[in-house]
């Protein structure tokens, strides 16, 4: 069934009893081409392998339910203001492939380019937005460099004269906005079930099959699969699955929170980042505010994470914008993220012929969902790197090629 | 999370800082002809566990001791708290 709103007219006239589930739920072969493990990134791979490279025996599998992840942890915001040559060409074609991606997949992911803007706080840091946002313009991305008196008149209840972090100004990418999380992976989903790619859920990988350093498939929960290629897309869990496999990675897991306040009436713009701290937040579609900050600092699977965080989240909003002492938090949650030594993420082949990796997200996974399923798919299909993922190699530490955004070193809690 | 430490007693996370995997405190031999695999293995590759792992603490709001917290990263239990130095001693005695 194809989405218009002639489809909804006329579901509408007819007591919308005509709706068809999203996706099919199928038992999983004994034997596919390439497997999929993880449905976050891994949908999108799984969509683009059928869509841009015809091959559609592709299992995708799921070890809870599509979305239970990270792609339904995160904060939803997509964004392309990075300033590293092998990053910045990468999250602007993700940001592309979000500007056409409900056409595309013929589903309403509510893309809202609502933009963000990155506030700055002293004329050194005003410098440094000002060489990133020419990086940025250089990459084909857009970027405006906000001033004190244009920010005053789109934000007029920031706290522009705060004692230690006077507000200076802000990085402006109009571009930038959030996206709805669950209907990304629902969309890609659909799209490609209908494209003969088959989503298995609730089955968790347990081993993969190695016959003389190659990889031919995996043990799951439901059995053996057969494949000609594997590929783990599983940031957060990924030191787990590839051990199987007897690889170690350059990743630690750690825990990232966020946070939603109670539903308020509209008073975010868009996406507002604190320059002196680890604080961001914007407003969802429902009203509630949606932010979060840094890490819990130490290494964690739990999905959970603890109050010190929190505090330190709460002083970075009080810090900009005082009004938020008033709302009142509603949830939080926590996501566990690959965190990389450089805080970049790979794509690549590994060591073992026939099984791929993608992870070390860090926190930037949710807006590079497209791009990353983009060249995921592309590696698969071809054995070489996407040239917009030639900088994401597994070897990079080995040979001393670090992208360190931040410039902190192999300290992955810093990123 | 509460830091049982070993001279002072409990104390709040929030006042330590966490290097990360207490595997850094075997540092390798630079004179090793495979000194460069070394390194490389020690700087970048964690073995990363679900379950307890045993990292380094440095309780930098406090007083300044470095500790070797074994922790369980699936519930964030602590199992135990050893001066870093005590587990550094240990190792080197070890042949």
């Amino acid at each position: 069934m194809r989405y218009s709103a002639f489809t909804i007219f006329s579901q509408g006239l007819t007591g919308n009893r005509g709706w068809k589930e999203l996706w099919r739920k199928p038992e999983p072969k004994p034997s596919y081409d390439v497997i999929v493990i993880g449905a976050g990134h891994g949908m999108a791979a799984g969509y683009y392998l059928a869509a841009k490279h015809g091959i559609s025996n592709v299992a995708v599998l799921e070890k809870s339910w599509l979305g239970s992840g990270n792609t339904g942890r995160n904060t939803t915001i997509i964004r392309s203001n990075y300033m590293m040559p092998e990053n910045q060409p990468f999250y602007e074609h993700s940001l592309k492939l979000w500007e056409g991606l409900e056409q595309e997949l013929n589903f309403n992911a509510m893309v809202s380019q609502r933009g963000i803007v990155n506030l700055f706080h002293s004329d050194s840091q005003r410098d440094d937005f000002v060489r990133r946002g020419n990086v940025m313009l250089m990459s084909g991305a857009d970027a405006e460099l906000l001033d004190e008196a244009q920010l005053r008149r789109m934000c007029p209840y920031l706290d522009f004269d705060n004692a230690r972090f006077p507000i200076r100004g802000g990085l402006l990418q109009r571009r930038g906005g959030t996206v709805r999380h669950d209907a990304v992976s629902w969309g890609y989903a659909r799209a490609a079930s209908k494209l003969g790619v088959d989503l298995i859920q609730n089955c968790e990988v347990t081993g993969f099959r190695i016959d003389k350093g190659r990889c031919v498939g995996v043990e799951t929960t439901l059995g053996p699969i057969a494949a000609g290629r594997v590929v783990s897309c599983v940031a957060g869990s990924s030191s787990r699955v590839m051990k199987n496999a007897g690889i170690t990675l350059p990743i630690e897991s750690h825990v990232l929170q966020a946070f939603v306040s109670e539903g308020l009436k509209p008073c975010l713009p868009g996406v507002m980042t604190f320059g002196a701290g680890h604080f961001y937040i914007s407003q969802s579609d429902k009203g509630g505010l949606v932010f979060g900050g840094g890490l819990d600092h130490y290494n964690s699977y739990a999905q959970r994470g603890n109050l010190p965080a929190l505090e330190d989240v709460c002083e970075g909003a009080m810090a900009i914008m005082p009004m938020l002492g008033r709302a009142r938090l509603l949830r939080m949650w926590g996501g566990v993220m690959d965190m990389s030594m450089d805080g970049s993420p790979i794509i690549d082949e590994t060591p073992i012929a026939g099984l791929y990796f993608n992870g070390g997200w860090c926190y930037g996974g949710f807006k590079a969902t497209p791009a990353s399923g983009y060249c995921t798919a592309h590696l698969l299909a071809t054995g070489e790197p996407h040239e917009l993922a030639a900088g994401f190699r597994l070897d990079r530490f080995r040979r001393g090629q670090l992208i360190d955004e931040k410039g902190v070193g192999a300290q992955p809690n810093l990123h | 999370m509460i830091v049982d430490h070993p001279l002072l007693g409990p104390r709040d996370s929030a006042e330590f800082v966490i290097l990360g995997d207490a595997a850094l405190l075997d540092r390798p031999d630079w004179q090793d002809p495979q000194a460069p695999e070394r390194f490389y293995e020690y700087l970048y590759l964690r073995q990363n566990p679900a379950g307890l792992h045993r990292e380094l603490w440095y309780h930098e709001q406090g007083d300044r001791s470095w500790l070797v917290v074994t922790r369980d990263t699936t519930t964030h239990d602590i199992v135990s708290v050893e001066l870093a130095r005590d587990v550094a001693r240990r190792n080197k005695a070890k042949p």
